[in-house]
């Protein structure tokens, strides 16, 4: 079974596969090299042997016509002294040996059908002439395993022998005997023999020196990020869409792991929002159960209380059940507001002064905190003008903060603050788009996916036939927008509105930062917004904000010295139903907040160190009407 | 208000019950309660009633069955819905069914006191109306229905879409014929957002009563007729051209259309 496993590996299949063509090309090249060796080798001893031969021959020609032959036996005898020279003969034409090296041969016929003769006595018939590759033969002797070279070489009738004094050959004799070296081929098979053995070493050494590295680089550039991947894949299979592959390189294991950290990211990111929109709806049914529970009490007690108040003629009971009335006229406020947020509905504006209602609710909190020893510090920039707020969602936050805190900070140790103060922001940077639409007056806002918590603008996004969707930040100026397809240019890039496909690329205009296309829409009632489809350019803008100039914000700090948020918490804290107080909380309070400072145009922003405190900053805008 | 007026209050909370029929009890008015819904069918066929004070949300047989019950055995006592705020939308979807106004939980002694007047003027104008059909009377007329392209939410307040989207709204004149004199009135500022179902107006009479007009569509109000703070009567007088109250863009106009009534199905 592992086996069998083992043999369904990719990478398995792949070594072996590789591996079978390297041993096979190898041993094929290792073949002819060998043989090449052997050729070069017997053709340098063919020459060799074919010089020996001619030199024999020229040099026993003159004792020959002088018909010397001790001479001539000297000469061959002491050529014969040359090492690896077996045996120097020749022969008459009749096949007797004449002359030899090893004298025991004189005299002797030789048999024609022996090897050394067969080249010319094939058909019975001696050949007269003989090509010189012919001449050549190399057999086993008798005697040792060693192989023999054997050169011929014919001995012609000359003018000058047939006119030699010893008058031995007639004139028309065409062929007076042969000449035959023998040449023992020991070295060269021995060279031959090492040879092969070097080329075969080589070619195990290479094979498995390829095979090695084979194997390292498949395990290094396919193994491993495949493994990585199976891996991966398993951990998402399972639910947990937080697994990242590490870099996997840039081939296209690397981008298949790239493409698929994005798949899960966007899995993720989706998997959040559904969770967040179930939360949302839970929340809404939630508080309407609750509202409707909680306002049948409520009913009963305003109803009673305002019909005393309407009867009474006691002047101090008259001021009691006006503080029950007032009172219960603010829970029902405050169960509306709750209804409200869930419904994200708009806030009952008018004109109000900020630091009245943050000292209204600091009078809320201050009996608790002066229990627990909390010190409070109050610092109000005077002077703030009136501006359009929902004084009891407003109070709301603020006491809401407030008790956070207290419950943050160690009692008798424990200290707030809370500050406001008159700040001037340029629109860059700050103002947030709410509403976007084409020029057939289809919304591109976008619920589903939200850039920093809030609606985003998505536009269809068309090139080479690719199609996409670009979730754009509404804020203005930040730029954190979400591609959902890779653009490498602006060249042939339909942007358009993904209900009615309109484009809303801007044709006469090209960003005065990078040349690419412009995309515009407008924003109701805030004039035409324009911006670089770039994503590496930041370039935007919006002329009717713009115009405007910088906006007065009040912005208002609560700060505390306590326990701090953990980091990982920081971005869930808004989230409905997300509480790090237990039992405690409802988990609803920051998220209400952070739905009354956005009914109010404004925002909220936290920043915390553990152990050091947390500090809450609202932006409000004093002016609404840009 | 005259003592033999007889009125019934449903509603499944005993406190609710109590705490409407002790007011209702002190303004000299005859109190029926009833927990169930169903039950009080059954007695609204032997009795008859000024009014009707009925919640919506109520197991069993909740308001709109209620309502639609009453419609098929041809009652036309006016009922007024006491509702939670969770059901902003199920209160307008109320109105559309049939009934006359609606009262968001909680309310005050003041709240109801005005609701309840209203709804009590509501029935002798209808008795009214009756009678003349009775007596085969056609002159007499005991109020003045708006304009065949208005619409209107229930017989409350009525809404005209103008070509520039710009949604105008005001009184109908069935409402101001169940106030009494009126002497104040008490708007939101420009820019304000309104909700479908909301108040968006509070007309003081001369009875000390303070009058909630329900908005007929949502949205951001861009004009107000200031015109009626001088003349406070314009209103009653010409309660659909020069006695208009608010110019409006709406937010959702497309939603709310659903629960306005044009005026034009009145006429046959």
């Amino acid at each position: 079974m592992k086996l069998k496993q083992a043999f369904t590996k990719i990478s398995l299949k792949l070594i072996l596969t590789v591996g079978v063509v390297t041993i096979g090309i190898i041993s094929v090249y290792s073949f002819l090299s060998i043989q090449a060796q052997r050729n070069e080798l017997l053709s340098q001893a063919e020459i060799y042997a074919n010089k020996l031969s001619e030199t024999i021959r020229n040099s026993t020609h003159l004792s020959m016509l002088e018909n010397r032959s001790d001479q001539t036996h000297n000469i061959i005898n002491t050529i014969a002294q040359e090492p690896g020279l077996q045996e120097i003969r020749i022969f008459n034409k009749e096949g007797r040996i004449i002359f030899s090296s090893q004298k025991e041969f004189i005299g002797e016929m030789v048999d024609q059908k022996a090897e050394a003769c067969y080249a010319c006595h094939t058909a019975n018939e001696p050949l007269e002439r003989l090509p010189m590759e012919d001449r050549m033969r190399i057999y086993d002797s008798a005697q040792d395993s060693s192989r023999i070279l054997g050169i011929i070489n014919p001995i012609y009738n000359e003018q000058s022998c047939w006119e030699a004094d010893c008058h031995v050959h007639p004139a028309e004799q065409k062929v007076l005997g042969v000449l035959d070296v023998k040449l023992s081929l020991k070295d060269v098979d021995a060279q031959i023999v090492s040879s092969e053995f070097r080329s075969i070493v080589f070619a195990v050494i290479a094979i498995a020196l390829l095979s090695l590295i084979i194997g390292i680089f498949v395990r290094k550039w396919i193994e491993k990020p495949v493994n990585e991947l199976v891996n991966a894949t398993e951990q998402v299979g399972t639910g947990n869409l937080n697994y990242v592959i590490k870099d996997l390189g840039s081939d296209e294991l690397g981008l298949l792991g790239k493409s698929f950290n994005n798949m899960t990211q966007k899995l993720a990111d989706a998997r959040l929002q559904l969770f967040q929109s179930d939360k949302m709806a839970s929340m809404g049914r939630l508080a309407a159960g609750v509202a409707h529970e909680i306002n049948n009490p409520l009913t009963a007690v305003l109803t009673y209380s305002s019909f005393l108040l309407k009867r009474v003629n006691n002047p101090e009971i008259e001021e009691d059940l006006k503080v029950i009335v007032r009172e219960t006229k603010r829970s029902r406020e405050i169960v509306k507001s709750l209804l409200d947020f869930a419904r994200q509905s708009v806030p009952k504006k008018s004109n109000a002064n900020i630091n009245e209602i943050i000292s209204n609710a600091v009078a809320v909190v201050d009996n608790q905190l002066s229990m627990k020893h909390i010190k409070l510090d109050k610092n109000l920039e005077e002077n703030i003008p009136l501006f359009k707020i929902d004084s009891n969602q407003m109070q709301q936050v603020f006491i809401n903060l407030l008790v956070n805190a207290s419950d943050a900070v160690q009692e008798r140790s424990g200290a707030i603050s809370v500050a406001s103060r008159i700040i001037s922001l340029t629109p860059y940077g700050t103002l947030q788009i709410k509403n976007a639409v084409c020029s057939k007056r289809h919304s591109l806002m976008n619920e589903e996916m939200k850039i920093d918590g809030k609606p985003s603008i998505k536009l269809k996004l068309v090139q080479n036939g690719k199609e996409g969707f670009v979730n754009l930040d509404p804020t203005y100026g930040k730029n954190r927008d979400k591609y959902g397809i890779e653009i490498k240019s602006s060249e042939q890039l339909q942007i358009s509105c993904p209900k009615c496909n309109i484009s809303v690329v801007d044709k006469d205009s090209s960003c005065p930062k990078c040349k690419s296309a412009v995309y515009t829409f407008e924003v109701p009632p805030r004039g035409i917004f324009e911006g670089c489809i770039n994503p590496q350019c930041d370039w935007q803008r919006w002329s009717f904000v713009d115009e405007a100039g910088v906006r007065d914000y009040v912005e208002i700090k609560i700060s505390d010295n306590g326990s701090g948020i953990e980091k990982e918490d920081l971005p869930r804290i808004f989230e409905p139903f997300y509480s790090t107080k237990g039992q405690k909380g409802t988990g609803l309070g920051l998220a209400v907040i952070w739905g009354i400072i956005d009914n109010h145009d404004g925002t909220i922003n936290v920043e915390s160190e553990i152990g050091k405190g947390t500090t809450f900053t609202i932006l409000l805008p004093i002016s609404q009407s840009a | 208000m005259t003592k033999d007026e007889k009125i019934l209050v449903i509603d499944d909370e005993q406190v609710i019950l109590n705490a409407v029929s002790r007011i209702a009890t002190a303004e000299g008015l005859n109190v029926d309660s009833d927990n169930d819904a169903a039950s009080a069918l059954k007695k609204l066929s032997h009795k008859e009633y000024s009014l009707i004070l009925c919640d919506i949300m109520m197991p069993q047989m909740d308001g709109f069955i209620f309502l639609d019950e009453m419609q098929k055995r041809k009652i036309l006592t006016p009922v007024i819905m006491i509702t939670g705020y969770s059901t902003v939308e199920n209160a307008v979807k109320s109105l559309y069914k049939g009934a006359i106004d609606f009262v968001p939980k909680p309310f005050t002694f003041e709240e109801l006191n005005s609701a309840i007047s209203r709804g009590i003027k509501f029935y002798r104008v209808q008795k009214g109306i009756e009678d003349a059909k009775f007596r085969n009377d056609k002159t007499s007329i005991l109020y003045v229905p708006g304009p065949p392209k208005y619409k209107r939410l229930g017989n409350l307040s009525w809404m005209n879409l103008q070509s520039e989207g710009i949604a105008v709204i005001g009184a109908t004149d069935l409402f101001l014929e169940t106030i009494e004199k009126l002497v104040n009135i008490e708007l939101m500022e420009i820019d304000a957002e309104i909700i479908q179902g909301d108040s968006c107006a509070n007309l003081v009479t001369d009875d000390e009563l303070i009058h909630r007009l329900l908005s007929p569509v949502g949205g951001r109000i861009i004009e107000r007729n200031e015109k009626i703070f001088k003349d406070i009567n314009l209103l009653e007088k010409d309660p659909y051209f020069a006695g208009w109250i608010y110019k409006v863009i709406p937010s959702n106009m497309e939603y709310d259309l659903k629960y306005l009534v044009p005026f034009a199905s009145d006429r046959m």
